[in-house]
This record gives C-alpha cells, sequence and structure tokens, in this order.
C-alpha cells in the first residue's frame, strides 16, 4: 500500500510540474501563445455548466468506444482465425501490415468522401486503425499456443469448449490483453483526429470550433478535458488490463 | 489389451519402428528399457493416438488411457488442484465434483490445502510431477502410460514417486507401460521387462518379473540384467546410453 500511495504521489508530482511549467511558458510568451492556466481551467469549468462538455464527451466516447469495440471485435475474430488456419493468416497478414502501415488521417479523408461529415467518419477511422493492431495481438497469440498442453488436452479427451476455456483463452489473452490495451490507447488520440478533420459535435470538433475563433483558453480546455478523459479510461479500462496481466506472471518457483 | 501389429513408423531420415510386435494385458505394469532415441517415446505416442503408424495397426482395447509425459504439462494459470481436476473436466465431471476429488487425490499424494491452491509456478519440480501423476490417475484409466516421467528429478524424489506410482498401481490393478532408460527404475516398478534394441526399435529382452523394492536386490535385479549379452549390446553397445540411479 505505501508503495501505491508513494507512485501516485509522484504522478501527481510529475502533473505539478507541467502546471508549473505551463504557468511560466504564459508568463514568458503570452496569453496569445499560451493561456494562463487559471483561465482555461475557468472555462472548462464554464463549458462543463453551461452543458457544452457533456455532450461533446458523448459523442467522443461514442466514437472512440465504438470504433475501438468494433475493431477489436473484427481483429480478434480474424486474428483467432488467421492464427487457427494459417493459409487464412498468411493471406490476411499483408493485408492488416497495409492497414497498419496506412496513415490514420488518409482513412479520415476516405471516410469523409464516403460517408459524409456527419456520417461516422471518426468512429469508421477507429475501427480501421485499430483492428490491424488487435489482429496482430490475437494472432500472435494462437500462434504461440503450446502444443505440448494441445497434447496433453487430446490425451485426456478434453471436449472442445473446455479446451477454448482451459487452454485458448488463457494463452491467447496473453497477447490480446496489451493489444487491446494499446489499441484503446490509440482509439482516443484517432478519435478526435477525425473529429478535428470532419467537424462534429465531438471534443475534437469543438476544438476545431475553438481554433477557428482563435480561443486558445477554449482550446485548452478542450485539451484538458480529452486528457481527463484518458486518464478516467486508463484508470477504468486499462489499469484493470494491466493487473489481470500482472497477475498471470510467474511467481517465483519453490525449492 | 494393448496391441502393435507389425507396426511401422517412419520419422525423419529412416523407420523408427519396422513391423514392431507387442501386447500389454491388462493389470500388467510393463517398462521398456532403450537407448536414448530408439523410439520408446514414439510407441507411447502411438499407444496414445496423438502419432498415426505408418504401417501395421495399433489396437488399444482399455475404456481409458491416460498418460504422463516427460514435462508435467500443468496449465500455468490454473491451481494444482484444478490441473488434477481437468482429468476429470474432460470427461464431463462436475466442476465442484472434479475439484473435490482432486483435492482428495492431492492429499493423498501429501498436498496440504494451500499447496492444492498453489499454481504451478510456485510448486517444485517434484510436486508438480506429483501434480501430473495424480492428473493421469485423477480419471479412473484402466491403462496408463508414462514417459520417463521423473527424468529431470534426483535420485530420492524419483525414488519417492516410483513408490507413489507403484503403490497407486497395484491399488487400482490398471496396466501401465512405463519408459526409461534407467536400469533401476525399471527393475523397481516392472512386472514385465522389454529391452529395446537401437533404431529401428526390436525387442531383445522380455522378462516377467517380480518387483524389488529392497536397495540391494535393486542392485543385483539390474546387475543381473545388464549381465544378458543381448541386453548390454543394447544398452551399453554403440548410442546406447544406460543410466542407474542407484546408489550404494
Amino acid at each position: 500500500m505505501p508503495h501505491r500511495l508513494a507512485r501516485a504521489a509522484l504522478g501527481l508530482a510529475g502533473l505539478a510540474v507541467v502546471a508549473a511549467g505551463w504557468q511560466a511558458g504564459w508568463r514568458m510568451l503570452g496569453p496569445f501563445v499560451l493561456p494562463q492556466p487559471a483561465e482555461t481551467v475557468e472555462t472548462l469549468a464554464r463549458l462543463v455548466v453551461d452543458g457544452e462538455a457533456g455532450p461533446a464527451l458523448r459523442v467522443t466516447i461514442v466514437n472512440a468506444l465504438g470504433g475501438w469495440a468494433a475493431g477489436a471485435a473484427l481483429g480478434t475474430g480474424l486474428g483467432i482465425a488467421a492464427g487457427l488456419a494459417w493459409p487464412l493468416g498468411a493471406a490476411l497478414r499483408p493485408v492488416m501490415t497495409v492497414t497498419l502501415g496506412t496513415p490514420p488521417i488518409a482513412f479520415v479523408v476516405l471516410a469523409l468522401l464516403w460517408f459524409g461529415p456527419q456520417g461516422g467518419a471518426p468512429a469508421f477511422t477507429v475501427l480501421v486503425t485499430t483492428a490491424p493492431i488487435v489482429f496482430a495481438g490475437a494472432a500472435q497469440g494462437v500462434a504461440a499456443r503450446d502444443p505440448q498442453l494441445s497434447e496433453m488436452a487430446r490425451v485426456c479427451g478434453a471436449p472442445p469448449l473446455l479446451r477454448l476455456r482451459a487452454l485458448l483463452l488463457p494463452q491467447l489473452l496473453d497477447h490480446l490483453l496489451p493489444a487491446l490495451a494499446t489499441a484503446l490507447a490509440f482509439a482516443w488520440k484517432v478519435a478526435v483526429m477525425a473529429e478535428v478533420l470532419a467537424g462534429g459535435s465531438g471534443i475534437g470538433g469543438r476544438i476545431a470550433e475553438a481554433r477557428a475563433h482563435l480561443d486558445l483558453a477554449e482550446t485548452m480546455a478542450w485539451i484538458l478535458l480529452i486528457v481527463g478523459l484518458l486518464l478516467v479510461c486508463d484508470g477504468l479500462l486499462l489499469a484493470p488490463m494491466r493487473r489481470v496481466l500482472r497477475g498471470r506472471r510467474p511467481h517465483v518457483a519453490a525449492g | 489389451m494393448l496391441r502393435f501389429d507389425e507396426v511401422t513408423l517412419r520419422w525423419g531420415d529412416g523407420p523408427v519402428l519396422e513391423r514392431f510386435d507387442l501386447a500389454v494385458a491388462p493389470g500388467e505394469v510393463a517398462v521398456l528399457l532403450g537407448p536414448s532415441g530408439c523410439g520408446k517415446t514414439s510407441l507411447l505416442r502411438l499407444a496414445s493416438g496423438l502419432v498415426r503408424p505408418s504401417g501395421g495397426r495399433v489396437v488399444n482395447g482399455f475404456r481409458r488411457t491416460a498418460v504422463v509425459f516427460q514435462e508435467p504439462r500443468l496449465l500455468p494459470w490454473w491451481s494444482a488442484r484444478d490441473n488434477v481436476a481437468f482429468a476429470l473436466l474432460a470427461q464431463g465431471v462436475s466442476r465442484d465434483a472434479a475439484r473435490e476429488k482432486a483435492g482428495g487425490l492431492l492429499g493423498r499424494f501429501g498436498f496440504s490445502a494451500a499447496d492444492c491452491a498453489k499454481r504451478p509456478d510456485a510448486l517444485s519440480g517434484g510436486m508438480q510431477s506429483r501434480v501430473a501423476v495424480a492428473r493421469a490417475l485423477a480419471a479412473t484409466p484402466d491403462l496408463v502410460l508414462m514417459d520417463e516421467p521423473f527424468a529431470a528429478l534426483d535420485v530420492g524424489l524419483r525414488r519417492d514417486l516410483q513408490d507413489l506410482v507403484r503403490g497407486a498401481v497395484s491399488d487400482t490393478g490398471l496396466a501401465a507401460l512405463f519408459v526409461t532408460h534407467d536400469v533401476t527404475e525399471a527393475v523397481r516398478l516392472a512386472d514385465r521387462l522389454l529391452v529395446l534394441s537401437a533404431r529401428p526399435a526390436r525387442i531383445v529382452h522380455d522378462e516377467r518379473v517380480a518387483p524389488v523394492a529392497e536397495p540391494s536386490a535393486i542392485h543385483r535385479a539390474a546387475a543381473a540384467l545388464l549381465d544378458r549379452p543381448a541386453v548390454r549390446a543394447a544398452l551399453l553397445g554403440p548410442g546406447g546410453v544406460v543410466q542407474s540411479s542407484f546408489r550404494r
């Protein structure tokens, strides 16, 4: 417990250093380059009180989490299939590599052309950028199965469902969980970037709007909001995933 | 009855088995001794159905066959108790009943309740081997195939586990096909001793024996076995590596 408290205290100290740097930057560069932290916090409070932050947050959450969930489902399904059937894996791997190597901004532009500005371009972009990450993790997880355990299950006469639960899923999770966590962290960044380009009522769209009005304080306020969302997401989704992974690491063997 | 009828197995650069015949009767503890790489493990893999013969046929008429591999092959994310229960779950036993029976079995193998809850990486090598043996016996097989399961353990621990296996086999009357290249282990466990030649494996010695437990008797029996010219040629000849864990 003391270790956890120390970590939390050090994390807060790191954030305080950033805030101090921001304050110093405002003093040195002036409000046209960097808004005052206090003014940014006031603007953020106003956005929350006026009811502007809530709907924007909802839209971005739907875009990021919706795209991530769809990408995770697609990537997991295809990755497992590719790991189990090598011809499918051989056919899909280059496709996924090309998709992963394509800049997300290219997908935003394509999605805007295909679906229009209000047609779900951010969620689509999140889907196509996260699916290959999850695909790679799932395919690797299936391919890295221990053949000796599979033989053991076979001679025990284990039915497919037991093999799935006792062998495949635990081995898959070792590779899939980090991939899902990476994809989730990526999903927020891609969602906001796509919203900036696509416009709309999400946080990215509001950032684009504030930038157009040269309202630096509001721009920073929206950025603060998305950073807060990332931290909440980390605490609620990524930290439990990390705990699951830590719990699965081998203990020190007894003598 | 387990029967190998003129079984041929080709693997890599040559035949591992060539028209090989062997029968193991119910209740019989047959121990296969042979030099490294002669095809002992292949025989067990054929018997368990993990490998198909290139020729001839393997007929396993036993109701249920269990295997203890060279490595414990435990699920690292499950406790010792759940690893034993796995064999029962595979037979369709309910989770609660499987865990209860697994706990009881491990208790007889010297596990405390705390040990039962440990995952394999928190168990010593000897305890992992016990879990593997318990898993094999949990589903009440009538034939158990054992592939040098104690080869990686030290001599004292190996003897404990040999006694454990011999006791379990005697208590339940199951048949066993045990592979080893340790002469003393063979003498301790067998009521039928089979010595194989180098590849392609053929039986050069087949003898019904009474298992011996006394160290001096084990030594005498092992020495007598090695005195036979055919056995000496197979185990001590070119490529033959004999191992004995007996210490005076």
